[in-house]
């Protein structure tokens, strides 16, 4: 139950509706009959006007109401109290049903399940590269992938400053099928602290950035970049001595012409001296493990297929 | 209750129900040109009902509302949610031909199309047939219980609640397709929607056309309280001559009634026995007349068996009773500021929906820009991604392609020419490139336009933004 409720306002809630029918009932008793004026000959007279008049001549008359519409209000009463009965309603009663949104929309997704249930089970005994072959596979995942994950990554999957492109064959953190999957799973939190203190004084990091950039033959400065070769050891832990990264932790290559923030100086001294901090959430229970599998087979696809363009194996 | 003034106050009073109980009304059958013409309505109205449901069209059925596919068939148009303001350009069309045919003749739609007066007039045609006609029915439900009664009363309801159920079948038939509707149904395997609607559909026709009949004319229909508004002094309904007919009184057929003081009506009272609602058209315009004119044959019959002009009751108007005009005038005051007024704005709307719908393009398409930054590639080209939803209204596959125009040398980079299959909805993602430095830096308007493969005429532009990093 709602925290804020207890039993009282359940026998509350009963009284009030109880009160209520039977008031209608009483209501409708007592106006089912009027008294009107009788004649000399002992029959009723003429139907009055209620006395309203409207533009002049415009009266209402007081006819009876069919006694069919008496008996639908009755009816009413039979309803509520029949409803009642069998979907609760009255205080806390639960009614002999036992029906409950709650249940009716698992009862839904059950069907659901019923109904796709057997596709998705197909692709799950499927491994993740057999999946990424299959057209309606395909275009299962780019949905999946339009819904969650285009936000990020473009709806061409080509990511933009800060979000990885996820078509090329640069992962940070591995692009086997099995490594795509955990990451889905479990999200990835890439951090690379400030190392501007580690480093050195502004002039180090600009050298250090410099020698960066020469590590992919990006415009440099080659005379700064010598200088800074001997400062990259601290960055060496993580990116490793050849700068070429390291997967397990998620260090970028630097050695290759992709960046995630931009390739010019300015970022790269910008990154050095901040720190940078990335999230991919984790889906794991927000999405069910079948719809992740076609969805890393559908990311899989997109740097593993002759053409790299996600749309052209969509075709039917 | 009463607000009148006890004016009678010495008056005895007695307890009386306020609700009323029904009186059932007999309707005599009658022959003529209106009840031909009824029947005609009958036939034209439900072979239109029953028969269209089973209709196909390009290996579909011709009319299905899809509501689960949230998809109309209507012969070759497909109606997406998207096209919802048809329905409401429907239903103002209908609006406006029922003011134009009430302004013109009155409640004629009651009389002769309404489903209440049709299926009405079906069922007292079945109970006629087994109960046979008025007097037989009011002596029938007279006399006590007896197998007879019983065997007659059965076989009525029994054949009322086929034609209701087969009423619902054909109902439900518009919604799911009809063809797999029959087989479920002799298979008893219908979903428990369809079962609901069936039987529900079923039991409204059953009680409304067997039991309720003119008491929905009379208290449930807000169509026969705001009729007033449509009527005036030229509009068409049917009227009793008083002028001619009264003094009304019995007499022999040979007599001059003029002699004894009478007017033309023999006061046979058939025109009320043949009445579906009951009343006296007599009394003059009442909102109970449907006017379906089954009083007008009636009271011709027994004028051309006194062998005196037909006519007495006629479809005629106020003004014509009152200036005594023939045909020609009442046509001539047809044509009036009301009736005109009515027809231009049906016309002029029946006209825009005819062009709109002409004109309704099979393609239809959204631009959404990615929420993401552009991106500047290598050589400082800016690319911007869109998605495009792609909506292919049509039952057969369509090739288009994708052009972008607004800044020079705009490309789209992706994928431009797809494939899209019969009647589908599909996200496409499109990068559109933008050389370095042709356009201003912010936000730049650029026009997308889909165009279909094998029918050029076919396209559709967007606008949409393109972003430059400042």
């Amino acid at each position: 139950m709602a925290d804020f409720t207890n039993g009282w306002l359940g026998i509350l809630i009963a009284l009030i509706v109880a009160i209520s029918i039977i008031g209608c009932g009483v209501l409708l008793l007592a106006q089912s009959k009027i008294k009107v004026k009788v004649g000399a000959d002992g029959k009723p007279l003429p139907v009055e006007t209620t006395g309203h008049v409207w533009d002049g001549d415009l009266q209402e008359n007081n006819n009876p109401l069919p006694g069919w519409w008496m008996k639908l209000f009755y009816g009413t009463i039979i309803f509520s109290i029949a409803y009642m009965l069998l979907y609760g309603g009255f205080g806390s009663y639960k009614g002999m049903l036992g029906w409950s949104q709650d249940d009716e929309y698992k009862a839904e997704l059950k069907a659901g399940d019923a109904q796709y249930g057997p596709l998705f089970q197909k692709y799950m005994a499927m491994d993740i590269p057999t999946v990424a072959k299959d057209a309606q596979a395909h275009e299962i995942g780019e949905r999946l992938f339009l819904n969650t994950c285009a936000q990020c990554h473009g709806s061409d999957a080509q990511g933009v400053k800060g979000y990885p492109n996820l078509t090329d064959k640069d992962w940070l953190y591995g692009g086997d099928p099995q490594t795509i999957l955990a990451t889905l799973h479990d999200g990835r939190q890439g951090l690379m602290p400030p190392m501007a203190d580690a480093i050195g004084n502004a002039d180090d990091v600009l050298n250090v950035a410099n020698y960066v950039l020469s590590l992919s033959n990006s415009p440099h400065d080659g005379a700064k970049a010598v200088l800074g070769k001997a400062k990259f050891t601290a960055c060496a832990a993580c990116h490793g001595e050849d700068g070429k990264g390291m997967q397990a932790m998620g260090a970028p290559n630097l050695a290759d012409k992709v960046w995630l923030y931009g390739g010019n100086i300015d970022s790269i001294v910008e990154g050095i001296n901040k720190g940078r901090k990335n999230l991919m959430p984790a889906y794991k229970g927000v999405i069910d493990e079948d719809k992740l599998h076609l969805l890393a087979a559908y990311v899989w696809s997109l740097s593993n297929t002759p053409s790299s363009n996600p749309q052209s194996t969509a075709k039917p | 209750m009463k607000k009148s003034p006890d004016s009678n106050a010495e008056q005895p009073e007695i307890e009386q129900a306020l609700f009323e109980t029904q009186k059932k009304i007999y309707p005599r059958s009658i022959s003529g040109f209106y009840t031909n013409l009824r029947w005609f309505m009958v036939w034209f109205t439900q072979i239109l009902f029953y028969g269209t449901a089973w209709l196909s069209w390009n290996d579909r059925q011709a009319v299905l509302f899809d509501l689960a596919a949230r998809k109309f068939y209507i012969f070759g148009l497909v109606f997406w949610p998207q096209d919802f303001i048809y329905l409401a350009v429907l239903l103002i069309i209908s609006a406006l031909l029922l003011f134009l045919v009430t302004a013109v003749a009155g409640r004629v739609f009651c009389g002769y199309a309404c489903p209440q007066s049709v299926y009405t007039e079906m069922f007292m045609w079945i109970e006629r047939v087994i109960e046979g006609d008025r007097s037989a029915r009011i002596k029938l439900d007279g006399i006590a219980l007896s197998a007879h009664k019983i065997t007659l009363k059965a076989a009525k309801h029994f054949a009322w609640i086929a034609l209701a159920l087969w009423t619902g079948f054909t109902f439900v038939g518009y919604f799911t397709p009809i063809h797999t509707l029959i087989q479920e149904t002799l298979n008893v395997s219908l979903g428990p929607w369809q079962l609901f609607w069936i039987l529900f559909y079923g039991l409204a026709t059953y009680g409304n056309a067997g039991w309720m009949r003119e008491q929905v004319c009379k208290y449930m229909c807000p169509y026969a309280r705001f009729q007033s508004a449509m009527f005036d002094k030229d509009t068409l309904t049917v009227t009793y001559d008083a002028e001619r007919g009264e003094p009304r009184g019995h007499r022999g057929k040979k007599a001059d009634y003029k002699t004894q003081g009478l007017g033309a009506c023999v006061d046979c009272n058939i025109c009320v026995q043949v009445c579906p609602t009951g009343i006296d058209i007599r009394e003059g315009l009442q909102y109970e007349c449907i006017g379906c004119a089954l009083c007008v044959d009636a009271c011709d019959q027994v004028m051309d068996k006194m062998a005196y002009p037909k006519g007495l009751i006629r479809y005629t108007t106020e003004h014509a009773l009152a200036q005594k005009l023939d045909k020609n005038g009442i046509f001539q005051r047809m044509v009036r500021p009301r009736i005109l007024i009515y027809s231009s704005i049906l016309l002029l709307i029946i006209f825009i929906a005819g062009i709109s719908l002409s004109l309704k393009s099979p393609l239809k398409f959204d631009v959404i820009r990615d929420r993401g930054l552009p991106r500047t590639t290598e050589n400082g080209s800016i690319d911007n991604v869109y998605r495009l939803q792609i909506m292919n209204t049509e039952e057969n596959p369509h090739r288009y392609i994708i052009e972008v125009a607004g800044i020079p040398g705009i490309a789209i980079i992706s994928d431009s020419d797809f494939e899209m299959p019969a009647a589908t909805t599909k996200f496409i993602p499109a990068r559109i490139r933008v050389p370095a430095g042709v356009a201003k830096k912010g936000s730049t308007k650029i026009i997308f336009t889909v165009r279909d493969l094998d029918n050029n005429k076919v396209s559709v532009s967007e606008k949409a933004a393109f972003l430059i990093p400042r």
